[in-house]
């Protein structure tokens, strides 16, 4: 059977928008070594480098992990490079867990990033090929019509997303990381900025980030010796569904429901409402909440609106979500997964800062990519499984 | 660790240009194959990994219209990897190893003739100080041919016999898209492409996909009269520098082959993922092949090199030797990046 897995150590890098004080290398290094002073190792420690990044065309780079192998101090080692679209950060992070559950190795140094300045991730979204039609939209003109479904479907108040978004920039003023930092934020600021995609304001939208993201995940044996609180994986799972079908629910996504369903089994978790903590869920437009709330099954269908409008998602309320800040604070999009991830392991290992929740004991870690159809999402503890 | 077997393998045509089929389309018939080869049905899959890359196709989230070739619904436990499909295989392996699921669909594809893959290989390189040079990777694997004849027994003849025995043995692949009887001396009076390479030292552009289905324990002795047991595997990368690399000889290879078992008993049969001619032999020098090993009896890369797929198919083909009963120990190899930057080594048994 499976081996048990755990975090050990965690860092990220200050995200913005332009991070040109950095190469990439200097980009990966700089989470990668934070993760690994947690941990209290060095490179000569690690076994493997499992890396993640969404499409190579942000960056203009082909397969990058093949140059920035010397900046992971990599060389002589297994090095593998997922990617699986948005939800890239959160599978290359189970990726990581699997080499170790697997039994291969002890120490596995994960690593995802994204320099979105690099490019114009709009245009490396919509590159046009023969005999298909180019979406020219971006995610936001994606996403704003499924939003729009949700809206009709629930009967949701127009300000819901508005909340959210309140909330999150709030949450952000707590994390050092975070890339948009608003002081002073207020509900009349993001429910007057401009309308980009209807409903989807300026200020409800996630931004393009340069940043990266980096753990140490361990063996039962190497967690024994590590210096800090592990934060045990109780549970990982990925579900993908086809992009397009007739008759697909793009809004309340199967393959989203499959994968929490298998996550909970697996985990133990009957009532995730209750069983859960904390959660760092994927939510690039603040809509995202309230329809990631019911596909989640933290609330019933159509009223997970409820929870954002109650302020049951708020740092001081019973599910808190996205204490980080979340998506919509930093998005450097090959690692906004990862952080999900790395931000539940912070916060059941009692190192989540001005944002943690106090006694965290189960967190759920959540992303989702491409139309809806990648999910991958893992659940951490305090706890030895 | 427990036993996990690949039960089925199987791959299209490898053409020069696949004009009628995009890769979904090549590669229904071929996950179709894998599938109904090994038995197991398409819902009792545990586990889809599959390897591929953006810069072949063109286009960004290439792998996201490749699942459709699966039919992933109800929804599927999937992964990619932005590499040749043998390091997907491996991801698979750990999956079956972790002992979350018992089976794995394996699958990649790749159209090189989308674009000039030369070129576009140019792309792997260190975007700040190499690539602005615009090296290709013909003129990469010259100057590692030019270290490997200057510094170890490589000699420009054993390299136009290794092209000359691998068309040759392609005669026998249906699959393969370059074979035929060449005279050595014939291609060694041929002018030079990039010196030291001529053209018969390099690898055709192909199109191509392929599928591996894998199993453990009790399923995949019902799978497969004859399962390929993965006995090791295991993969290396080095240094990126060109610069700060011995270039004559694969160290990554030497690492991965010592982790999967390679130097302990002999191989009937070595499936090497060499796109060059001097590879081969670098590669052969590594793992310290014995020569009365059978190197590469599908044609190899040089017959047919589905850039993304070729690893994978190295893998099937050694797998295929066991399943056919024509080999009882096999050694397989994949590469990635320039001039062997990262190798992966899997020994199977019967």
């Amino acid at each position: 059977m499976a081996e048990r897995c755990a975090v050990i150590g965690v860092g990220q890098t200050k995200h913005d928008a332009k991070r040109i004080d950095v190469s990439m290398p200097g980009l990966v290094r700089e989470a990668a070594l934070r993760a690994l002073a947690d941990a209290g190792l060095g490179f000569a420690d690690i076994d493997a480098v499992v890396i993640g990044k969404a499409p190579d065309m942000f960056e203009g780079v082909m397969m990058p992990e093949l140059f920035l192998a010397d900046a992971l101090g990599c060389s002589g080692k297994p090095m593998l490079r997922v990617h699986t679209a948005g939800s890239v950060g959160g599978s290359t992070a189970i990726v990581a867990a699997s080499l170790v559950q697997a039994g291969v190795h002890d120490r596995v140094l994960t690593v995802a990033y994204e320099k979105q300045s690099e490019s114009n991730a709009m245009w490396a979204l919509t590159v046009r090929i023969p005999f298909q039609q180019a979406v020219v939209a971006g995610a936001g003109g994606y996403f704003a019509p499924l939003i729009r479904a949700y809206i009709r479907r629930s009967g949701a108040p127009d300000d819901t997303g508005v909340r959210t978004a309140l909330k999150d920039r709030t949450n952000a003023l707590a994390n050092p990381y975070a890339h948009l930092v608003f002081p002073g934020i207020t509900f009349e600021q993001v429910a007057s900025s401009p309308m980009l995609w209807d409903p989807i304001r300026y200020l409800e939208t996630c931004p393009s980030s340069d940043g990266a993201c980096a753990m140490v995940l361990a063996s039962e044996k190497a967690a024994a010796r590590a210096p800090g609180r592990p934060a045990w994986i109780h549970a990982t799972a990925m579900k993908s569904e086809p992009t397009m079908f007739a008759g697909r629910d793009q809004v309340n996504p199967r393959a989203g429901r499959d994968c929490a369903a298998e996550l909970y089994r697996k985990a133990g978790i009957t009532n995730p409402r209750r069983d859960f903590d904390v959660a760092e869920i994927y939510v690039p437009f603040s809509w995202f909440e309230a329809m990631w709330m019911e596909n989640l099954g933290f609330a019933a269908p159509n009223e997970g609106w409820k929870m954002v409008c109650e302020g049951a998602t708020a740092m001081d309320g019973d599910m808190p979500v996205n204490c980080s800040g979340g998506v919509l604070s930093s998005n450097p999009i090959g690692a906004s997964g990862m952080l999900r991830f790395a931000e539940a392991a912070l916060q059941v290992r009692g190192q989540a800062g001005e944002h943690q929740i106090d006694g965290a004991r189960r967190a759920l870690g959540h992303a989702y990519g491409g139309g809806s159809q990648f999910f991958s999402m893992w659940v951490v503890a305090s706890e030895r499984p | 660790m427990r036993d996990v077997a690949i039960v089925s393998f199987a791959q299209a045509p490898n053409v020069r240009c696949e004009t009628e089929r995009n890769e979904v389309e090549m590669l229904m018939p071929v996950v179709a194959e894998a599938l109904a080869a090994s038995g197991i049905a398409r819902g009792e899959i545990g586990f889809t990994v599959s390897g591929s890359c953006d810069y072949i196709a063109g286009q960004p989230f290439a792998f996201v219209s490749g699942i459709d070739a699966v039919g992933p619904w109800p929804p599927i436990n999937e992964s990619h990897v932005e590499m040749d499909g043998a390091f997907a295989l491996y991801e698979a392996w750990l999956k079956i190893q972790s002992g979350e699921v018992d089976s794995a669909l394996v699958y990649a594809f790749g159209k090189s003739s989308m674009g000039d893959i030369a070129e576009v290989l140019t792309l792997q390189l260190d975007p700040y100080t190499v690539a602005p040079l615009w090296p290709d990777a013909v003129s990469l694997a010259a100057l590692q041919a030019r270290v490997a004849l200057d510094r170890s027994r490589v000699t420009e003849r054993a390299m136009a016999e290794v092209a000359a025995r691998s068309r040759r043995s392609a005669k026998a692949n249906p699959n393969a898209q370059l074979r035929g009887d060449f005279d050595v001396d014939a291609l060694l009076a041929e002018p030079y492409l990039v010196a030291p390479l001529r053209k018969h030292d390099c690898p055709p552009v192909t199109d191509g996909a392929a599928a591996v289905v894998l199993a453990a324990g009790e399923l995949a002795s019902r799978s497969c009269a004859r399962p390929a047991w993965i006995r090791g595997i295991d993969h290396r990368i080095e240094c990126h520098s060109l610069g700060a690399r011995d270039l004559a000889r694969s160290a990554s290879t030497e690492i991965a082959g010592e982790k999967a078992g390679a130097f302990t008993g002999s191989f009937d049969v070595a499936e090497l993922h060499a796109p060059f001619t001097h590879q081969e032999l670098i590669l052969c020098s590594a793992l310290r092949m014995a020569p009365s090993v059978s190197v590469n009896p599908s044609g190899g890369a040089l017959a047919a090199n589905a850039v993304m797929v070729t690893g994978l198919i190295r893998l099937g083909e050694a797998a295929a030797r066991i399943h056919a009963g024509d080999a009882r120990r096999v050694l397989a190899h994949a590469t990635s990046g320039p001039c062997l930057q990262q190798n992966l080594v899997c020994v199977m048994e019967a």
